[in-house]
């Protein structure tokens, strides 16, 4: 079964570099897509249980982020398809600087995102943390070439500082685990998940105080958190539109289930009171990183990546908190993943028709593309926590437990880096949406977005919406049974 | 505990001040491909005795870091074309102080996370943390991009020490993953040095900066679209003067 979840992309990743006509491994992108996605569904309705000792099992935490990862990849199959036909026909020139350049072979970027779904895959299903890191360290691998798919300077310098930044940090986060392997030296415990959680009491503490911080600057490099997020606006910003989705949407998530499961460990060992300090410290500064630079972006891809670190920011937060705010975070995370992946779908839309990421250059997006405009916009309210949304929920009850638990300097702070992002992406989204848009020539036809690439972001924007009328049971316990286990009940 | 093991130690600190104080690029390719394979060694000394699985892992260890690895880099090196010096931004003598600061302070943490009695050779804890800060003295003071991965190789090398001196039972599967890793990582960096130095003509990092947030992406502009369109991939000149020609 999880065999098989990491085997389908395996598999047909490796043959979508050998395919050479482009029509046939476009095919078999969404088919392994949507086979995956169907692997999810059973997987969440069929609940598998956990064999002690097994190196892959999905517990709720795992089946939560393996389900918002599907879900994702599909969307984003089905957007790459038309984006590559559309490549294909015109590659080539620069939208900023105006040179030319060549795209990475269409195999292999097919064959790498396949690839990079496995990875993830395993990442959400590992119960070994050793091979949590390895399978971490594989996706950073793995999409490291995505992000080099248009082949030109600026991307070439976002790849150079993504593979460095983040493999430095993950080597910090595999120092982690041998800290942890070392807090489990006199009681035995491996570091298998089961046995640090069955000896949690008996871990030497300092060990694993130590374990915590270099796991957490090494996942939270990967993740995005500030300080560690200085490579996450770059990528973001020079990666095509389906990559930067799948990046902020997917990626960023199994990084968090990374700082989860150690936290996961410390909380077994009563150590969240020490945790809970640095995610809220963390979690705060990266609302107040990107707040300042959201105000004074000039670029609307980098505008959505800090929108990424924000809520990052936010996640970190809720789980420190507690009780029902990693509810809350849990739920912000699955909302803001649909929606920021939409975003990034639609702000590839906006690049395609304007030919620039300077906000500046963009005006008057009702006139000239209205559908694209009007996803835009529906974006901009959710993400930013405009009821009714997931996301609106999910911040809500961060606040709630924030003032209930006490954390009045938090929950100050959290407000108002909410409404300096608020006040900063609403400028910036309605100077673009409004206004007169520059007459066209006669040479210049004006680029009509097909269905194909709107549709999935108005499918992720819609469940969202939905989630913030109603909850449905299965989600519910979903998200309850992986709250309990990150000691959600304290 | 065995003398031998606690030589490799003393060998392996002293290998990270000579990275500090060396100004060629190929000798440093070199010290950090002899730590790496000392360090291999030191599961074996551990006094332990050593289980098959343990010698094939080692074994993979020392190919990997005593052989391909420099045989990539060197390969980089000599493709990329780059000049012979290191060209740190802080001097040497500074660099080997630092180092030597930072194996007092990895001295003085070691003595606060004490290992339990039957696993520790001594002076594990400080050698690894010093060799791991090496790497990041080397990442962040050295600016070309092969001494940025030497870097990462050091850090690496400062968490085997740490590691496999410790968890020699741990399985060989996640310890195979975990190298398949860092090789995988070596190879994809060293193919983006040679995209860098063909895109670039060289391999200077401090000269990629043309991302961020202050600096907005130079303007459009039609002589560089002209002059792009008839050399594909070899554009000329970096940073933020590029699109101007």
């Amino acid at each position: 079964m999880i065999g098989l979840l990491m085997l389908v992309p395996l598999l047909s990743g490796l043959s979508a570099f050998l395919i050479r006509d482009d029509g046939k491994r476009r095919v078999l992108l969404l088919t392994a897509a949507a086979a995956h996605l169907a692997l999810t569904v059973y997987a969440l309705a069929a609940r598998p249980g956990i064999v002690p000792g097994d190196w892959f099992a999905l517990d709720p935490l795992g089946l939560l982020f393996l389900g918002v990862t599907s879900v994702l990849f599909f969307g984003a199959s089905v957007y790459a398809v038309k984006y590559l036909s559309l490549e294909k026909r015109d590659p080539g020139e620069d939208s900023e600087e105006g040179f030319i350049f060549n795209n990475a072979p269409e195999a292999v970027f097919t064959g790498c995102l396949l690839l990079f779904l496995s990875a993830m895959t395993a990442v959400t299903a590992s119960r070994h943390l050793g091979i949590l890191w390895a399978a971490v360290e594989a996706t950073t691998l793995l999409s490291a070439p995505l992000i080099y798919f248009h082949r030109h300077k600026r991307s070439l310098e976002a790849t150079w500082k993504y593979l460095l930044i983040c493999s430095v940090g993950i080597a910090m986060a595999l120092m982690g685990n041998l800290f942890l392997g070392a807090a489990g030296l006199r009681s035995g415990a491996d570091l298998d998940l089961e046995s640090l959680l069955a000896k949690a009491l008996s871990l030497d503490r300092a060990w694993l105080k130590a374990a915590f911080l270099f796991l957490f600057v090494g996942y939270g490099t990967k993740m995005g958190l500030a300080p560690f997020h200085t490579w996450l606006p770059d990528a973001h910003s020079e990666s095509p539109a389906v990559v930067s989705a799948l990046l902020s949407g997917a990626l960023l998530n199994c990084a968090f289930l990374g700082i989860l499961r150690v936290a996961q460990v410390c909380a077994a060992a009563g150590l969240s009171a020490f945790t809970g300090e640095i995610l809220i410290f963390f979690g705060i500064l990266s609302l107040m990183t990107a707040a300042f630079f959201i105000l004074a972006q000039k670029d609307y891809k980098r505008m959505l990546a800090y929108s990424s670190i924000e809520h990052m920011g936010i996640l970190s937060l809720g789980v420190g908190l507690g009780g029902g705010a990693v509810y809350g975070a849990l739920l912000n995370a699955v909302s803001h993943s649909l929606t920021k992946a939409g975003l990034f779908f639609v702000s590839g839309l906006v690049l395609a028709a304007y030919k620039t990421k300077q906000i500046s250059e963009v005006k008057g997006l009702v006139r000239r593309v209205p559908r694209t405009a009007v996803l835009w916009l529906t974006g901009f309210f959710l993400i930013t926590g405009t009821p009714p949304s997931g996301i609106f929920l999910g911040k809500f009850m961060i606040l709630k437990a924030a003032v209930s638990g006490g954390h009045y300097a938090a929950a100050a702070s959290y407000l108002f880096f909410l409404a300096v992002v608020f006040a900063g992406m609403g400028r910036i989204f309605l100077e673009m949406t409004l206004g007169e848009a520059a007459v066209l020539s006669e040479a210049e036809k004006p680029f009509k977005a097909s269905r194909q690439m709107l549709i999935p972001a108005a499918c992720f924007f819609a469940g969202v919406i939905f989630l913030g009328l109603y909850m449905p049971a299965w989600l519910n316990d979903l998200i309850t049974g992986a709250k309990d286990l990150i000691g959600g009940a304290v | 505990m065995i003398p031998l093991a606690e030589l490799i130690i003393v060998a392996v600190i002293l290998l990270n001040l000579a990275m500090a104080a060396s100004g060629e690029l190929a000798a440093c390719i070199r010290l950090a491909a002899a730590q790496g394979v000392i360090a291999a060694l030191l599961p074996l000394l551990a006094g332990r005795g050593a289980p098959s699985g343990t010698i094939v892992f080692c074994g993979a260890v020392i190919l990997l870091k005593g052989g391909i690895f420099p045989w990539l880099l060197t390969r980089a090196r000599v493709k990329a074309n780059v000049r012979k010096e290191v060209e740190p931004v802080i001097g040497y003598p500074a660099s080997i102080i630092l180092c030597l600061g930072a194996f007092a302070a990895s001295s003085w943490l070691g003595a606060r996370l004490p290992l339990p009695e039957t696993a520790s050779v001594a002076w594990i804890v400080p050698a690894s943390l010093s060799t791991i800060f090496t790497g990041f003295l080397l990442l962040t003071t050295r600016t070309k991009a092969i001494t940025q991965v030497l870097g990462y190789l050091v850090i690496e090398n400062g968490i085997y020490i740490f590691g496999l001196a410790l968890f020699v039972e741990q399985p060989l599967m996640v310890e195979m993953a975990i190298l398949l890793d860092v090789f995988v990582a070596v190879f994809v960096m060293g193919i983006t040095i040679f995209h860098i130095s063909r895109e670039f003509d060289h391999i200077d990092t401090t000269e990629l900066s043309q991302l961020g947030d202050w600096y907005p992406n130079p303007v459009k502009s039609a002589a560089a679209e002209a002059a792009g369109a008839g050399q594909r991939g070899s554009y000329d000149g970096g940073g933020q003067s590029g699109g101007k020609k």
